[in-house]
């Protein structure tokens, strides 16, 4: 038997499809922003902060690294109203990515941080550069340049990743897909759509972040 | 040869079986009070209906409502585990008396087979905190109601609630029940049996039946043409829910009482 695509049944339930898209894409992008910004944060405290400082983000990025992101979502949506903080499905799909892409981007930044030797910082000191400006210049510049790409990956999964949000009811990509075949069992055509949006969406990403990185840290 | 004999003989016997049964053709009721059991099919796998408790004993409402049936009869209850694809055959292949086993009731079934009078209720509903003001599907404007994304009672519930209610969908029965008990919503729609397994996990957050949105409650089904069983199990339901034994049942099994009208 072979069986016959019907896409146009997909059609009454465009405007789910493109709510869970703009969802997906905003989700993403805030979460990247605020994700990366606690990486940077977290290299820096690792790399140069006080030892308890170093040791806890440590603990951080490995509880945050060997756990499924299902389970670290879940534990934000269910599990912290029993400590009295309730949040909704948006702000839990938020924090929990941060707090992942926050855990991954640490290690990825201060892998790049790590690989700038002594002699160049003491450089910087003896340039009478603050310490900010030798963190930023010295320092972070160089990371970044160095890590872009790796980071850019870690990014697009984090995004793909996304997709378990529709299990704690936010109303993303996935979910379009999900309620859509609830709806007109058309679970082929549903996915197919979702997977060539997803696919899009990471083409565009990707596209745009090395974009952003030959602007940010170009090289030298 | 031998295959022409084989076919001459299972016709010879197929015909004496057919007239055996029907010189033995007896009301099921007087069968059943002469062989002293009756045996009744009931459901192991759907809590709080019927499930295999701790001691490794069926219990449950219809599991209960099977016994109360025998007792009244005054004779023993043989109960036969069925699910619910095989639980009308077990009926026509007269391996069972009678089917208690959450069993609604629709055209194609009764075709079939007879049902008695209700003896449970199961009906789709919203439910909800003892604080949410909800009594009518209009009351769900500007609220958040939970429900399993696909199942039946989110379909109905997506035809009923107002357009400015917002409904959260979940991936399953579980996350449904997890949203409501951890207080992410406060209403959802599921069907009154998922409302009691959260009332029995959690007393404190037990769920209220703010209203019915569709009812399909549970009968008793029996063969076709036995009219003087029917009128004995319509007889027990009848007494069973005047003398309070039904409410009983439903505080027990359900942890609500009988919805108004039943």
């Amino acid at each position: 038997m072979i069986y016959k695509l019907q896409f146009a049944d997909l059609l009454p339930y465009w405007d789910v499809l493109a709510r869970g898209f703009v969802f997906t894409v905003a989700l993403t992008v805030v979460s990247t922003m605020a994700g990366v910004l606690v990486g940077t944060l977290g290299a820096c405290a690792r790399t140069f902060g006080p030892r308890w400082l170093a040791g806890l983000l440590g603990a951080y990025v490995e509880l945050i690294r060997n756990t499924p992101f299902l389970v670290q979502l879940f534990f934000v949506y269910f599990g912290l109203p029993a400590a009295g903080l309730k949040l909704t499905e948006t702000q839990a799909a938020f924090i929990a990515m941060t707090i992942n892409l926050g855990a991954y981007s640490t290690e990825i930044i201060r892998a790049g941080s790590e690989a700038t030797p002594k002699g160049v910082i003491e450089a910087g000191v003896s340039l009478a550069m603050t310490r900010l400006q030798v963190l930023r210049h010295v320092v972070l510049k160089p990371a970044f340049q160095k890590v872009w790409p790796a980071l850019a990956s870690q990014i697009i999964i984090v995004m793909l990743g996304s997709s378990v949000v529709s299990q704690i009811s936010a109303e993303d990509l996935t979910y379009a897909a999900n309620f859509i075949q609830s709806r007109n069992f058309r679970a082929f055509e549903s996915y197919f759509v979702v997977a060539l949006a997803y696919l899009l969406l990471a083409v565009l990403t990707r596209a745009i972040l090395r974009a952003l990185g030959s602007r940010l840290f170009p090289k030298a | 040869m031998i295959r022409r004999r084989v076919v001459q003989a299972l016709f010879a016997s197929a015909l004496a079986l057919t007239c055996f049964t029907g010189a033995a053709r007896a009301e099921a009721l007087d069968d059943i009070l002469s062989a002293k059991v009756i045996r009744i099919a009931v459901p192991t796998d759907y809590p709080p209906f019927g499930a295999i408790g701790a001691d490794m004993q069926p219990q449950g409402l219809d599991i209960d409502m099977a016994r109360l049936i025998g007792k009244e009869l005054g004779v023993r209850t043989e109960l036969v585990a069925v699910s619910s694809a095989n639980r009308i055959p077990y009926l026509q292949s007269k391996k069972v008396d009678l089917v208690i086993s959450t069993l609604g009731k629709n055209a194609d079934r009764e075709k079939v087979i007879d049902f008695s009078t209700a003896y449970a209720p199961f009906f789709m509903g919203v439910f909800g905190v003892k604080s949410a003001a909800v009594a009518k599907p209009e009351d769900l404007a500007g609220k958040t109601i939970g429900a399993t994304r696909g199942a039946l009672e989110e379909q109905e519930l997506s035809k009923l609630a107002p357009a400015d209610a917002t409904i959260k969908r979940y991936d399953d029965n579980n996350a449904t029940i997890t949203a409501f008990v951890s207080g992410q919503i406060d209403i959802f729609a599921s069907g009154n049996a998922v409302a009691a397994v959260i009332a029995d996990r959690d007393a404190a957050r037990a769920p209220e039946l703010k209203f019915v949105m569709k009812n399909s409650p549970c009968f008793i089904g029996l063969n076709k043409d036995e009219p003087k069983l029917l009128a004995k199990v319509n007889e027990i339901i009848a007494k069973a829910r005047a003398d309070g034994e039904s409410e009983k049942l439903s505080q027990t099994w359900l942890r609500a009482p009988l919805p108004p009208g039943f």
